[in-house]
């Protein structure tokens, strides 16, 4: 059953930005509905349509699919973004896992107290900086190929890419020690497909504000 | 380049023990390295070894692997644990394993929790086993009607789940009384031959973490660690 994938969030990035972002990569057009009353997730829930009663939910292919990482799993290898045999797939796997861990700390951030946001900020800085970003820069020096695995974009790209631009939001010399990387983001921010991602109008979302931490608030039930 | 996997971390349970129960799911042998002090750590990481600074870390195939995730993909690739095609794969077994890793990362963080969060924590662990995950899994159960979760032989998902109701069972013994199919699934999986082997003493299985093992992961790791649900 072919049809644009539809996308069940709350208008903002929180753990559906992934999926938006390898989607537009893989140039798949989708639509979205917002979450934005009580009653829309309490039908969803009614209809079966959540499997662990949570969102992310995309309906592709015919499947409603919930839980991000296998839904990235299957977009990736649907769409020829998951190495071309076992040990490619191992290598993106753990590099993505380094970027979820990455963008985890990012995608919570905005819940904190002000107190807690500069500790926070102080984790992601130091994270990115000796963790995270030492290890990227490496492989595509090790690597000597315009990807971090194998010759072509694959998932492993996409969310570093998505990683990088969210930390500078939040650093914005975080790539100063780290020139492959800066070469890196400025290739991949050119690819056709995530150039158009990247322009206004598209359906990147913001960081969080308000008025999302609200919503998913009322969605949710919680106070 | 062959040989046993080799298996370095902690002498217990933690995100290891998923990867040691595939591994016994799918019938191979491997090594341990347990790690016992800083400094041993430390030289992991001088050495290059921990691709993030973190363990668990598997030596398999000529790859140093780490991220649990990661790890198990590959285990369950190569073995034929991953389903038939991309849609048992990722619409399945991917699905049904995040929700049994959500579900047993909250068991696993539990004793890294401060005492007040701890008593708050367990009954709400039990109460989404009860009201979240084991009603799924005994749907999909219903619905499949083949004995296991996905296909028609035994998957990553399935021994996934079954590591997570024995887990859960050990802080609540009743957690099953609702799930019927769950129930005999507990036994059938049980009894499989590598998988009846693994839970029997004397294997690799480590037991539930003790004081001990809290202070020495604290010890080696030296990071504060604040889990919530």
């Amino acid at each position: 059953m072919a049809g644009k994938p539809k996308l069940y969030y709350f208008n903002g990035r929180g753990r559906m930005e992934s999926i938006r972002w390898l989607l537009a990569a893989a140039g798949i057009e989708f639509v979205e509905e917002f979450l934005e009353t009580r009653e829309q997730y309490e039908k969803l829930l009614q209809d079966g349509a959540l499997l662990f009663q949570q969102v992310p939910m995309v309906e592709i292919d015919g499947m409603k699919m919930v839980q991000t990482r296998a839904i990235l799993g299957y977009i990736a290898a649907k769409h020829n973004l998951y190495g071309k045999d076992l040990k490619e797939r191992a290598l993106i796997d753990m590099y993505v896992e380094g970027t979820r861990d990455l963008i985890d700390l990012i995608r919570v951030h905005h819940k904190f107290s002000p107190e807690e946001q500069e500790k926070n900020l102080a984790l992601i800085n130091e994270r990115a900086t000796a963790r995270y970003f030492p290890v990227y820069e490496k492989v595509l020096k090790d690597h000597g190929t315009e990807f971090l695995v194998g010759n072509q974009l694959t998932w492993a790209d996409v969310q570093l890419i998505e990683a990088i631009l969210m930390v500078e939001e939040k650093v914005s010399t975080v790539l100063s020690k780290f020139p492959l990387l800066q070469d890196f983001k400025t290739r991949i921010c050119n690819i056709p497909t995530i150039k158009k991602f990247l322009q206004p109008g598209s359906q990147r979302k913001p960081p969080p504000d308000e008025s999302y931490v609200v919503t998913a608030n009322r969605v949710f039930n919680r106070k | 380049m062959s040989g046993k996997p080799k298996l370095t971390y902690f002498n217990g349970r933690g995100r290891m023990e998923s990867v040691r129960w595939l591994l016994a799911a799918a019938g191979v042998e491997f090594e341990e390295v347990f790690l016992e002090t800083r400094e041993q750590y430390l030289k992991l990481i001088q050495d290059g070894d921990l691709l993030f600074d973190q363990v668990p870390l598997v030596d398999i195939d000529g790859m140093k692997m780490v991220q649990t995730r990661a790890i198990l993909s590959y285990i369950a690739g190569k073995h034929n644990l991953y389903g038939k095609d991309l849609k048992e794969r990722a619409l399945y077994i991917d699905t049904y394993v995040e929700g049994t890793m959500d579900l047993m990362q909250m068991i696993l963080t539990l004793p890294f929790s401060l005492p007040e969060a701890k008593e708050k924590n367990l009954p709400l662990i039990i109460e989404k086993a009860k009201n979240r995950y084991f009603p799924a899994y005994e749907k999909v159960l219903k619905q499949h009607c083949q004995g296991f979760l996905v296909g028609n032989q035994l998957s990553w998902a399935d021994v996934h789940l079954l590591e997570a109701i024995l887990m859960v069972e050990e802080k609540d013994p009743t957690v099953l009384s609702e799930f019927p199919l769950l129930q005999g699934f507990k036994t059938r999986i049980s009894n499989m031959p590598t998988i009846k082997k693994f839970l029997q003493p004397g294997s690799q299985r480590k037991p539930q973490p003790d004081d001990k093992y809290v202070a020495t992961v604290m010890k080696i790791l030296k990071e504060a660690m604040y889990y919530s649900i």
